[in-house]
């Protein structure tokens, strides 16, 4: 044991990796303070509180390299036997918990949480929350809630590091509900047009749809989980480390854990944008393009992935994913792909491809996680996070100094690559590295989870990632030809809008940002698009440059050595001593190794999924299984990516340059393409599913109900009432009121009357009257004295 | 000495003193009546504080006298502002007061 508090050591920054949240936390209050006040509004306080993070962000990922290297080296000490065969240490979590409230004898804790998969999502988040806050200080210049932006940008950075390091669902739901409040602030950032305002409460609402979700998730994990982890672990039912260990331990109810599953994956569905309730993530692109781009590459969609992939071993034994049928994860993930891949191509807002290319990639991660390919799934959510923060603010640089705030491809753009060589260029390279072309990131996660699915077992599944494959790279390049090849229209070719009505809702509400700062646009507009300043286009070659070379930082094709994430990130399916894994509070932070010798040697399928830990021990991971990389799987793949951007590209050529008569109108000749473009162009009938069936189906009846009811009942009893009271009030008035109440009155005032004027002669005015009345008066008491004394 | 003579003579003095007050028009006449029966109470009590070998009624004696020349003062300051109003002391002519 000491040896491993050596080897595995516990640098600072591991241990307190919970001061990264909580620095854009006082950075928000200090913006909301003292923003206005600052030369910069702000902004300042917002990237250096994003830069401090990232700092600490990175100190803690070297450290925990370093804490693994260091167990990798002591051999002698701690091997285990894993399901693969061979040796590895286990390298615990650094967890920290300390009591935030109690409640009737509950305890919830706050603290840290931190393994690869933290780490990993930390890094991310705060290095994309930094270039876009940079980004932004150009993109929202003169914007007029400036501060209010950036103070909100802050806080969503923390709700999402503050998620990410949660070591139970308490803090897991404070982070996730941060978030759903900020990115409504953020969506409807420009709420006085109206289709914004609504975007924002669309997100809010359908996000929330899925949150009841999580609520009664937690709730039945905890009131599952709690006793076996206060006796086994001394956790409470919270502990995400603890729910963990329950759903390995082979003894929690299947069911319970099933419908706990499926509830928290509700959640998920509605954060990450799944099929059906995806539909809030294009309308959420009337926000700014940075929150559009930090919303939707890192941060809060990839909070219902992270979510799965935190919680893995409930989804695992839950959704019995180690069995090859198909689940309901994997089932919605593939079904997302295809759908939301689909509804890419009839776009023609450049905001809402992307979108939807994010919904579909989101499909991905959930497909890998749904059939047990965990690690390509999360490697997915590392480097989409790059080429989709990437494309998103090209987009927006695009718009921002090219089509003078528009965000249609179709009228404003087109032959851009010219004017604007850099925000091209990095906009291709995130396409193909988005395409998943050969040594770009996309390639390396990509793959790898379609490679996986079909390894465990889903083989139709991985057939639906291809074909998404090939969807993603024809309508990337569709989007990639209108924006930046082809002839020039609308504000790109340097026509200038004065009539803002005629453009859509993006330029309209772009221009509400802009009013500040309107003359500068103006000018600027009128000579045509030119490239953007540097604040927006170092952001964008940075994250190109990371879209380039990210995949290599788990790039299966060069061997096991290049595998770093798998080494660093994968927690360990080990079975572990439990009193020695589970460390509470500063200080305790060790976990040291476990040998278990006597686990079933040589056995294939052995190993913490398979088979439930002995007395004493605990599985934090199920043992997930790796595809073996083959390059001729890699080249189909490549193959029919290839495919797809090269028959796109000669479909955009003849279609929108040459105007080929064959194509151009084919939707409205023929019916069949017709009905499917109409079904595509109403995305699916999906919201009007949601708004004209389902909220008239559910709300409209009962608003009728509440009518009838408010008329026939209520307003029965309210009538009712009202005549009995009226019958009341008038007998009363008859009877109390006229006889008994003003009869006393009349009575008591005649009476004074009567006695009055029989008093009267005795006040004659006439002292001596008096004075006799007075001596009487007093020999009648004194003889009334003498009487009673004698 | 027998303290029934006293008594009697302020019971005397005390019953004209009455008389006066309700049979006389004058309002000094009444007024020294009432002196009359101040003065019969003060013998009242100089014959009991006698009888009871107390000093509790002589002191109160003084007290009346006292008061009662406060009064007289008070009194006979009225009855001269009622005669400067009035030129009259006549009380039957003082009814204003008639309810």
């Amino acid at each position: 044991m000491l040896a491993s508090e050596s080897a595995l050591s516990v640098g600072w920054f591991l241990d307190h990796a919970w001061v990264i949240p909580i620095i854009p936390a006082v950075g928000f209050a200090l913006i909301i303070l003292f923003g206005r006040r600052l030369p910069m509004k702000g902004s300042e306080i917002g990237v250096l509180s994003m830069v401090s993070s990232l700092v600490l962000a990175l100190g803690a990922a070297y450290q925990w390299i370093q804490r693994v290297d260091g167990a990798s080296g002591e051999v002698a000490h701690g091997l285990v036997k894993s399901a693969e065969g061979h040796s590895a240490p286990y390298v615990g979590p650094i967890i920290h918990e300390w009591t935030w409230w109690q409640s009737g004898g509950f305890e919830f804790g706050i603290g840290q949480h931190i393994d690869g998969l933290a780490l990993t999502l930390l890094v991310v988040v705060a290095f994309i929350s930094t270039l876009v806050q940079i980004y932004s200080l150009e993109y929202l210049r003169g914007d007029r809630r400036y501060t209010h932006f950036f103070a909100a940008l802050t806080l969503f950075s923390a709700g999402m590091l503050c998620m990410v390091l949660a070591p139970n669902m308490v803090q897991l739901i404070l982070g996730w509900e941060i978030m759903g409040l900020c990115s409504f602030m953020l969506i409807g950032h420009w709420w006085e047009d109206q289709a914004n305002a609504r975007a924002a409460l669309k997100a809010f609402f359908t996000v929330r749809v899925g949150d009841m979700g999580l609520l009664v998730g937690t709730g039945a994990l905890f009131f599952g989980a709690n006793q076996w982890t206060q006796e086994h672990l001394g956790v409470s039912g919270f502990n995400i480390s603890g729910l963990s260990a329950w759903a390995m331990s082979g003894e929690a109810s299947k069911s319970l854990l099933l419908w706990a599953a499926v509830a928290l994956f509700i959640a998920c569905i509605g954060k990450s944008g799944q099929f059906p309730l995806h539909t809030w993530l294009p309308d959420a692109m009337a926000g700014p393009t940075p929150v559009s781009s930090l919303l939707h590459s890192s941060t809060m969609v990839v909070a219902g992935v992270f979510l799965v992939a935190r919680l893995y071993p409930v989804f695992w034994e839950g959704m019995k994913i180690g069995d090859t049928n198909i689940n309901f994860i994997v089932l919605i993930g593939g079904i997302t792909i295809v759908i939301a891949a689909l509804l890419a191509f009839v776009q023609h807002d450049i905001k809402k491809v992307l979108a939807y290319s994010t919904v579909s990639q989101l499909g991905y991660m959930m497909m890998g996680l749904g059939a047990g390919a965990w690690l390509p799934a999360v490697f997915h959510i590392f480097t989409h996070a790059f080429f989709k923060a990437c494309l998103f603010l090209a987009a927006g640089s695009v718009s921002h100094s090219g089509s003078h705030h528009s965000f249609d491809m179709k009228k404003d753009m087109g032959g851009l690559a010219k004017k604007m060589p850099i925000t091209a260029t990095t906009w291709i390279i995130s396409t193909l590295a988005l395409a998943g072309v050969f040594p770009l990131a996309g390639f390396f996660s990509k793959d790898e989870i379609i490679d996986n699915v079909g390894h465990n077992g889903y083989q139709a599944f991985m057939i639906v990632g291809l074909s998404g494959a090939f969807l993603t790279a024809a309508y990337m390049t569709r989007a990639t030809y209108l924006t930046f090849f082809g002839e020039a229209r609308g504000a790109a070719a340097g026509e200038h809008h004065d009539e803002h009505a005629a453009h859509d809702d993006h330029d309209a509400h772009a221009d509400h940002g802009a009013h500040g700062a309107h003359d500068d646009h103006d000018s600027h507009a009128s000579h045509g698009p030119h490239e953007s300043p540097k604040l927006i286009t170092v952001p964008l070659m940075i994250l190109a440059s990371l879209a380039l070379v990210a995949g290599l930082a788990n790039a299966t094709p060069f061997g096991s050595n290049w595998e770093r994430f798998k080494k660093y990130v994968e927690p360990s399916s080990e079975y572990v001593a439990v009193e020695a894994a589970v460390a509470h509070g500063p200080g305790e932070a060790l976990s040291p190794v476990v040998v278990t010798a006597e686990e079933a040697e040589g056995e294939a399928k052995s190993g913490c999924s398979y088979e439930a830990p002995g007395a004493g021990e605990a599985c934090y991971f199920p043992a997930v299984s790796h595809a073996e990389f083959k390059w001729s799987k890699a080249a189909l793949s490549l193959i029919i990516v290839a495919a797809g951007l090269v028959s796109s590209w000669l479909f955009c050529v003849q279609y929108y340059t040459r105007r080929n008569r064959r194509l151009v109108g084919l939707t409205s000749r023929n019916a069949v393409l017709r009905g499917g473009y109409t079904f595509l162009w109403n995305k699916y009938y999906l919201d009007a599913l949601y708004e004209k069936v389902i909220v008239r189906a559910v709300a409209h009846p009962i608003a009728a109900a509440a009518y009838w009811f408010n008329q026939n009942v209520l307003d029965g009893i309210v009538n009712g009432a009202a005549k009995i009271s009226r019958r009341t009030a008038g007998w009363v008035y008859r009877n109390i009121d006229q006889r008994v109440v003003d009869g006393a009155v009349n009575g008591s005032g005649a009476a004074a009357r009567g006695t009055g004027g029989a008093l009267r002669p005795v006040q004659s005015g006439k002292v001596n009257q008096y004075g006799a009345l007075l001596f009487a008066a007093a020999a009648i008491g004194a003889l009334v004295l003498v009487i009673i004394n004698t | 000495m027998l303290t029934v003579q006293f008594l009697l003579l302020g019971a005397v003095l005390f019953c004209i003193g009455v008389y006066g007050v309700l049979a006389r028009k004058n309002a000094v006449m009444v007024l020294m009546s009432i002196e009359l029966i101040l003065n019969s109470v003060n013998l009242n009590l100089l014959a009991f504080s006698q009888r009871l070998d107390s000093i509790d009624g002589n002191t109160f004696a003084l007290y009346v006298i006292a008061i009662a020349a406060a009064e007289v003062g008070v009194g006979l300051a009225m009855v001269l502002l009622i005669y400067r109003n009035r030129r009259s002391i006549s009380l039957d002519e003082l009814s204003d007061m008639k309810g």
